[in-house]
Parts: structure tokens; sequence; C-alpha cells
């Protein structure tokens, strides 16, 4: 992903923020140009739940470099309550701990580091209630 | 009337025994607890910094004032631990709160007191009509060189207070500074960790400061310490702020809610302005509370606050200190922590 892309993101990423379907009233997260429900094109801002539960997750051993302090760490699905389903890191837990049916809050964290003089990406993770 | 219309705290979940730090190093643990009166400390995720602890905090003193973020005219992060050396910590808080782009934003440096210094700019900017709503932010993610004195209590955690001129949890009273030119404890552009000035750090700096910030508030105020339900001061570890409690003549039980420093170490920046919310978190409307930063360099910021009924409306809208101190904690080994402070060199 290039930087000014992520930088053009930034919003949703750091307040969790997506969209709902004028049309047919789909709440979209990550925000897209058509709807996948009925095609609409015209959206509201639709900021998502700080809560979720965890569908299904997997244990990382072997991840990206800025990541490795982390191993192992837990990658899940959640899905909210108005049914957006979110992919991102459980943060602050032990493999053992992390459980299908789960709840988790969205915590706001560094995402990624481009090296040590690099720029931060920031955005959100989830963490176990 | 200018005060605090909300308040939020954010500590990481993470934690270090004192003991255990104290046996890496081959020292008694006894004699080190007993020395500093600390037990354990919080440690930052390897993916927490003063922008995300910020970003928490923000939100949950945004939560306790229930206002429009938009209405934010100003937003003041302080810190010493500031993810960038050029490019402010605030930019990244505002965007992430909602509070950009009609907003003025700046970082504040001044050690351990860079919170109370932006609390103390966006108590005038407010009082002197420029702005309806500012946010103040004291955080931090402090290093300590390892085996070193500072290693048992530095630590992480932030308090962000959102200032304005209606529906007050806390009005201002009366504030105080006190400052003068003492090099008992700083770091050079570039060092990773800090140094200290052997003989500079106890009675010239912390104590003539915190004792003049101290008096001077409460002359000004016309106060005396048995008019107060609580105080707080500055905890570099816990003894401090004991000591110079009882000199300044408060009682040991007017401290307690706010001397959090056992169970969390020396959050720096976030000291004083995490003590102050511990102690809003139980106190009733009417109680005067005391807050009194330091930083090194060295000077003090000293705040009356007089709580308001409003105080039980808003006190369950975030989590509370207590909370946050007691739940959820993961303990660290040394060899983890290490890991997880990039206290190791790795391979490039
Ligand atoms: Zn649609």
């Amino acid at each position: 992903m290039s930087s000014p892309k992520i930088w053009r993101q930034r919003i949703e990423r750091y307040r969790l923020l997506g969209q709902k379907c004028k049309d047919c009233g789909k709440v979209l997260f990550p925000k897209r140009l058509v709807c996948s429900e009925c095609g609409g094109r015209e959206f509201d801002k639709e900021p998502m739940p700080e809560v979720g539960k965890i569908i299904t997750y997997t244990t990382v051993y072997f991840g990206p470099k800025f990541l490795e302090q982390d191993i192992p760490y837990i990658l899940a699905i959640i899905e909210l309550k108005n049914g957006v389903r979110i992919t991102t890191q459980v943060v602050d837990t032990e493999p053992k701990e992390v459980k299908a049916g789960k709840e988790v809050k969205f915590v706001f964290r560094k995402l990624k580091d481009e090296g040590k003089t690099g720029v931060i990406i920031y955005g959100y993770k989830a963490q176990l209630c | 009337m200018v005060g605090i219309v909300g308040y939020g705290s954010y500590l990481p979940r993470y934690r270090i025994k004192v003991e255990d730090i104290a046996n890496q190093w081959g020292r008694d643990p006894d004699v080190i607890k007993k020395g500093l009166l600390v037990n354990e400390k919080t440690v930052p995720g390897t993916d927490e910094d003063t922008i995300t602890i910020s970003v928490e905090a923000g939100r949950n003193a945004l939560k306790r004032a229930g206002i429009n973020p938009k209405l934010i005219g100003s937003v003041y992060v302080g810190s010493e631990s500031h993810p960038y050396a050029v490019k402010p910590s605030g930019t990244v808080v505002a965007e992430a709160l909602g509070i950009t782009p009609e907003v003025h934003i700046a970082d504040f440096e001044f050690a351990c007191k860079a919170g109370t210094e932006a609390m103390w700019v966006v108590y005038n900017e407010v009082k002197s009509g420029e702005l309806q709503y500012g946010l103040a932010i004291g955080t931090d993610t402090s290093q300590g060189a390892p085996g070193g004195a500072l290693e048992y209590t530095a630590s992480a955690g932030g308090t962000a207070f959102i200032f304005g001129k209606e529906n007050l949890v806390a009005e201002v009273i009366e504030t105080y500074s006190y400052t003068t030119d003492t090099p008992d404890f700083w770091r050079r552009e570039g060092a990773y960790y800090p140094r200290h000035g052997g003989r500079f750090t106890g009675e010239p700096a912390y104590f003539k400061h915190v004792y003049n910030a101290g008096i001077g508030v409460l002359k000004k105020a016309n106060l005396k310490p048995q008019d107060f339900t609580y105080a707080v001061f500055h905890m570099p570890n816990g003894k401090f702020p004991q000591t110079i409690g009882k000199k300044l003549g408060f009682t040991k039980k007017q401290l307690v809610p706010g001397w959090i420093v056992p169970y969390m170490g020396n959050t720096y920046s976030g000291s004083s302005p995490t003590g102050l919310s511990a102690t809003f978190d139980v106190s009733k409307p009417g109680d005067l509370i005391l807050i009194v930063s330091f930083g090194s360099g060295a000077g003090s910021d000293a705040f009356v606050f007089k709580v308001t009924e409003r105080i039980d409306e808003v006190r369950d809208l975030a989590p509370k200190l207590k909370e946050m101190l007691d739940e959820n904690k993961i303990y660290l080994d040394y060899g983890k922590y290490a890991k997880f402070r990039e206290k190791i060199i790795m391979n490039e």
C-alpha cells in the first residue's frame, strides 16, 4: 500500500467510520463507491459500534517485520451488531485466552511503522472486553 | 466560571513487578520496594505510544463531557515521549477524536509537568473567551536506563481534560506557577535515556518547587490545607508526595485517592493529572482538590478545583481509574519486558 492511499483512508481507520446506503440502508465498512446490496452510489457517514464479537480467528507465528515482537499474535474476524465484519489483530492477550464468541472492543493503536526513521501508521485493533 | 467539563484516563494492561526488575539486577527487592513505595508499574504494549494513549484518554474525556468534538478549539498534548521529534502528536490525536480541522494544536514539553502545562494554557484560553472548549492531555511512555534507578518507576499512561465554561464537573478556583532554572534531570536531543544530576534531584528540585507552588496557591486562594478534601502531588515515587504533603500540612488521608504510584509507577507528564482523575472518580460535589505538578528543569503548576454536582452524572460514563488499575492486568517477566521496551539489540 502506498502512503498517499494510507493517508486518504486515515479517518475511517482512526474513527472506524463507515457508510450507510441512502437507497437500501445497508451499512458498509470500509467505504465503497457502490453499494454491495443494491448498487446504490449515495451514502451517509455511519460510525461503527465500539464493540463486537469474535467469529473466527487464527494464531500467526510468521508475521511481517513490524509485528515480530508480537509473535505469536491473533488475527480475528469480528462481527459488529450492525452485521459488518472486520478483520483485525486482537491485542493484549495470549492465544489461549481467545475464543470464538468472545466480546471485543476497538482500541486505537500503532498498526505499522516504516522502520525506525519512517512514518507511523495508526488505526484500530481489537482488545478482549 | 471556567473549569473541567470532562475528564478521562487510559492505562495499558501490561505490568511488571518491581521485585522482578530488582531480581534481574541483583538488588534486594524489599529494600527497593520500601525505598520507593512502588510495587509494580504499567508497561505499554508494543503498539502503544503517547499518541495512542492520548486518543484513548481523550475518548474517555469526551464521553464524560458529552460535547460535539468539533467545538474544541485547542488540543495540547504534554509529554516527554512524543513519538516524533518533528511532527506533532496532537494532529493525529485531534483527527482521531474528530476535532479537526478548525483547531489550534501544539505539543508541550517540560519533563513531568507538560500535562499541567497544557491544562494551564487551555484554561487561560477558555477564560479569555477565545475558546468555547479546549483539550489538554498529559501522557508518557517513559523509559529508564536498564539497571538504573528510574527503571523501577518509569511507566505509561495518560489523562485528558476538556475545559469549558458550562456544565462544569470541577471549577478552577485558583492557579499558581513556580519555576527556576535547575539542572536536576535532562535528556539531550538524540540521547535514548534521560540522566539526572545527582544531588540536584530531591531538595533543590522536587521539594523546593512543589512546596513553593503549594504555599503560593494556598496564599493566593486564601485557603488552608484543612479546607481541602483531597490533594494530589507529582509522584516520581511513593515517598516524595507523602513527604511534601506532610510538609505543606496535608494528612495522608487527603492524599489517598490520588496516590496511585504504588500500583502504576511514575507516568511523568501523566502522573499528577492521572492522580487528579482518580480523585475526581471518588469526589463529591463541593469537594476542594489541590493538584501540584513537578517538571524537572524545574517548575511546578498548582490548581485548586471545586467539584460540582455534575460529577455524579458523569463519573460512570467512562472507565474509572481504579478499574483500569485492578482489572485485566497482564504481568510480564523481565525478558518479555525487555523485548517490549526494545531494550534488546536486534539485527536490522
Ligand atoms: Zn444499497
